[in-house]
């Protein structure tokens, strides 16, 4: 019972998230009829740039721990910077090649995705945490070797904010500098002053070595959201338990207590999932640019006609679908703290689930994507319990079989998914 | 003998017998050129050719679904893993078995184990061609998008489950103690699941891929694309490309077309898995079948111009070349940014010339004395 409702719990979190990111698919698909590879990475950039968000801004605006309101700024942030990027995508990329055959497009969407995937993994700090105040050559330094004489006038606020970078001659281009503190009261230095460092300067080369004095700015450098290496994300929500019950079972080896745990961050994941969705059937089904949305989707020349602005509509559809992307990603990240490099197999399989949980739930139909998420999560997730109940210890490994089982066969059973309604092709 | 002309391109009006037999002896006098002659360039230049051979080999599988039959399928490298995966488990345990050693005389130009090599290569081409009937049976008979996403995560799949291998029987003796059948940590089995390494990756496969068979791999297969796209059949696979319902029309069967296309591809991609696999200082990993490698080998076939078999062989020599050059010059750091400049090329190769570098023509055609109609 303890395992099923655990279970239970886990599929209804990553169903919701499934749900989101398979909203993204449907939507593009229904508009455009084209399958947007580049989906999967605009959800990596939206838990990269909350993550950048968290680390570089709410420092800056005094928000630590975990706040209740910090985590939803994030969000908003995040959704509207991957709105712009979606955005942007659709304008560059998708736009000059929308009347090409779908084969173009196809390869198109998967030179984005690569695109994403691969910059991403390139490294720039875009607004440094650092700021050089006065550089000089370690030759002037005074005569005490814990001193260094200033080659310009320093002022000095406190010294916690300042640091001393080191550049030996000996070290090879690109090292990192040895960094010292400045012991030394708040003030104005004048240039042939000596300024005490603690740690002093060591037998360092001084010939042509130098030395920087740098000012240190509160939080994390701004870096490109992305990174070859995987980050954590700040805890942003409070992880209690909101409902707990331990269950007590009697086995051969004695009394065995499994307790079953509903937390304050899976209610969050859910609340929020469910509301964005909700808040998009009403986009979708009850204003007029869902109305128009969906003219486009049924026929877009036609809608055209009817005076709808296709151009802009279909940006549109593409922001509404990154912004969910980016919302999915964020929970993903403050759900698995640890967040993988953009190219990395963990995002790919997320994105693909997605994929196959537009299919399943037939692709083009927003209520389907969000019917296939859950169905995907409650697969997968049963799919293993099930497993480990026959005896087959390893079948966790396994889920990500079982999703793609499930492809194949709405594949051969009903091609257009469940809600999905079959298009006659004309010639 | 030919007396029609039926003003195909590819053939000739009339030729005599022994014009047949001109290709397949240029495929060996490549091939033995090249055993000869790169090792006096030295171990890296062998080892880039070697690379090359096995990039243009994928590169032309993957023209024949991609390029001939317009099939998008971005899993190449699942069936490039699987080919490899079991050539390598065949060779090796066989190696094990009579010799209780994978060592391998480098050098030979045809030897035991190049045979070995060959049969094994058969063999991974076939069981990637079954799993190729596979995955493409049910998506082939939808819209080629559907293709794509089945044949990406078919490659996660894989990977997945060849996590899930047991680990290899590294001697004879330990061979011997082996159960056929089981997965039990302690004493695993080898047949199955298969005895490959599970996520440690699959090592002392017997270094038997030398630049002969890596050529005379690359000739034939080669000779069976070009011949293939001036076939009817291939000029049937080229029509699904074209345009499907036309082509449905004129009594082509889509679906069972498509699938063949998919399987020859299937197989020469295990062939290609194959020379991977017994390259020297290779471990076939796990992620050798996930979607990096895959998409590899699409950048090639699209640059080159979907259904140019010898637009495909060019990209994968430049890129092949490229890579390997940003790799000998590391002291500049260029490396990160080969595939966001591919990728970018990718996009505007789209954007600006959507049938890629030579389109569905071979490059001579692009010369004037050999022009043909419709190249322009």
């Amino acid at each position: 019972m303890a395992d099923f409702l655990q279970t239970l719990i886990i599929a209804i979190t990553l169903g919701s998230l499934y749900a989101l990111i398979a909203l993204g698919y449907t939507m593009v698909y229904g508009v455009l009829k084209l399958i947007n590879f580049a989906h999967s990475d605009v959800v990596v950039l939206g838990a990269w740039l909350s993550m950048t968000v968290a680390v570089f801004l709410l420092p800056r605006i005094g928000v630590t721990g975990a706040t209740w309101w910090a985590g939803g700024l994030v969000l908003i942030l995040a959704m509207l910077l991957c709105g712009a990027i979606g955005f942007a995508i659709e304008r560059l990329a998708y736009k000059p090649i929308r009347g090409a055959p779908r084969l173009n497009a196809l390869i198109t969407a998967i030179g984005v995705s690569l695109f994403l995937q691969n910059f991403g993994q390139l490294q720039f700090t875009l607004i440094p945490n650092e700021r050089v105040v006065a550089s000089g050559a370690l030759q002037e330094r005074g005569q005490d070797p814990r001193t260094i004489r200033l080659a310009e006038t320093v002022s000095i606020e406190s010294e916690q904010k300042y640091a001393v970078r080191l550049f030996k001659n000996s070290a090879p281009e690109g090292a990192t500098p040895q960094t010292r503190n400045i012991v030394a009261a708040a003030g104005t230095y004048e240039a042939g002053r000596d300024i005490a460092i603690d740690g002093g300067v060591g037998r360092a080369d001084t010939r042509d070595a130098r030395y920087e004095i740098v000012r240190i700015a509160a939080g994390a450098p701004l870096k490109l959201p992305f990174g070859a290496m995987p980050a954590g994300m700040p805890v942003l929500f409070n992880d209690r338990p909101v409902w707990e019950h331990v269950f007590v079972s009697e086995t051969e080896h004695g009394r065995l207590e499994k307790p079953v745990r509903i937390t304050l961050l899976d209610l969050t994941i859910v609340g929020t999932a469910v509301a964005l969705l909700v808040g998009l059937q009403i986009l979708v089904f009850n204003t007029r640019v869902g109305t128009a949305m969906r003219a486009v989707s049924y026929n877009m020349e036609t809608a055209a006609l009817m005076g709808i602005p296709v151009d802009r509509i279909v940006s549109m559809t593409f922001v509404l679908g990154a912004a969910l992307a980016a919302a999915a990603g964020f929970l993903f990240a403050v759900k698995y703290t640890q967040i993988q490099q953009p190219a990395h197999a963990t995002w790919v399989l997320l994105g693909l689930k997605a994929f196959v949980a537009a299919v399943v739930g037939g692709i083009g139909n927003i209520r389907g994507a969000t019917l296939g998420g859950f169905l995907i999560a409650f697969i997968e997730q049963f799919g293993a319990y099930a497993g480990l109940q026959v005896g087959w210890a390893n079948a966790s490994a396994y889920t990500d079989v079982f999703v793609f089982v499930l492809l194949i066969v709405v594949l051969l059973v009903k091609p257009t998914g469940i809600f999905g309604t079959t298009v006659r092709e004309k010639v | 003998m030919q007396t029609l002309d039926y003003a195909i391109p590819g053939t000739r009006p009339t030729q005599p017998g022994w014009v047949t037999f001109v290709p397949p002896l240029a495929v060996l006098m490549l091939a033995l050129l090249m055993h000869y002659c790169v090792p006096f360039l030295g171990a890296y230049a062998e080892r880039i050719m070697t690379d090359m051979a096995i990039a243009m080999i994928a590169a032309m599988s993957l023209t024949i679904v991609n390029g001939f039959t317009g099939q998008f399928s971005i899993g190449h490298a699942a069936f490039m893993a699987l080919g490899g995966y079991t050539a390598a488990w065949c060779s090796y345990y066989f190696c094990l078995r009579y010799w209780g050693q994978t060592a391998v005389v480098p050098g030979t130009l045809f030897g035991t184990h190049q045979l070995i090599l060959l049969c094994c290569a058969l063999i991974g081409g076939a069981v990637a061609a079954g799993a190729g009937w596979v995955v493409g049976l049910p998506s082939l008979r939808l819209r080629g998008d559907y293709l794509a996403i089945v044949t990406l995560g078919f490659g996660e799949i894989l990977r997945v489950l060849f996590q899930q291998t047991n680990s290899q029987a590294l001697s004879k003796p330990e061979l011997a103690n082996r159960p056929l059948f089981g997965s039990d940590p302690t004493n695993p089995g080898w047949v199955f699941p298969p005895g490959v390494g599970g996520s440690l990756g699959f090592t002392d496969i017997p270094k038997s891929t030398n630049l002969f068979l890596c050529y005379l791999l690359v000739g034939l297969t080669f000779l069976f694309a070009y011949r293939l796209k001036f076939s009817s059949l291939g000029r049937a696979l080229l029509s699904i490309r074209e345009d499907e319902i036309a082509a449905e029309a004129m009594g082509v069967n889509v679906t069972r077309l498509k699938v063949r296309a998919f399987m020859f591809a299937a197989f020469f991609a295990g062939i290609a898995g194959t020379l991977y696999a017994h390259q020297s200082g290779t471990t076939l990993r796990p992620i050798d079948s996930g979607f990096i490698r895959s998409f590899d080998i699409v950048i090639m076939v699209v640059l080159g111009g979907l259904g140019s078999i010898s637009g495909a062989l060019l990209a994968a020599v430049i890129i092949t070349g490229v890579t390997a050059a940003l790799l000998g010059l590391t002291d500049y750091g260029l490396l990160p940014y080969r595939m966001p400049v591919f990728a970018l090329v990718l996009i505007l190769m789209m954007i600006f010339r959507p049938k890629g570098l030579f389109g569905v023509h071979e490059i001579w055609d692009y010369l004037p004395q050999f022009g043909r109609k419709g190249a322009k």
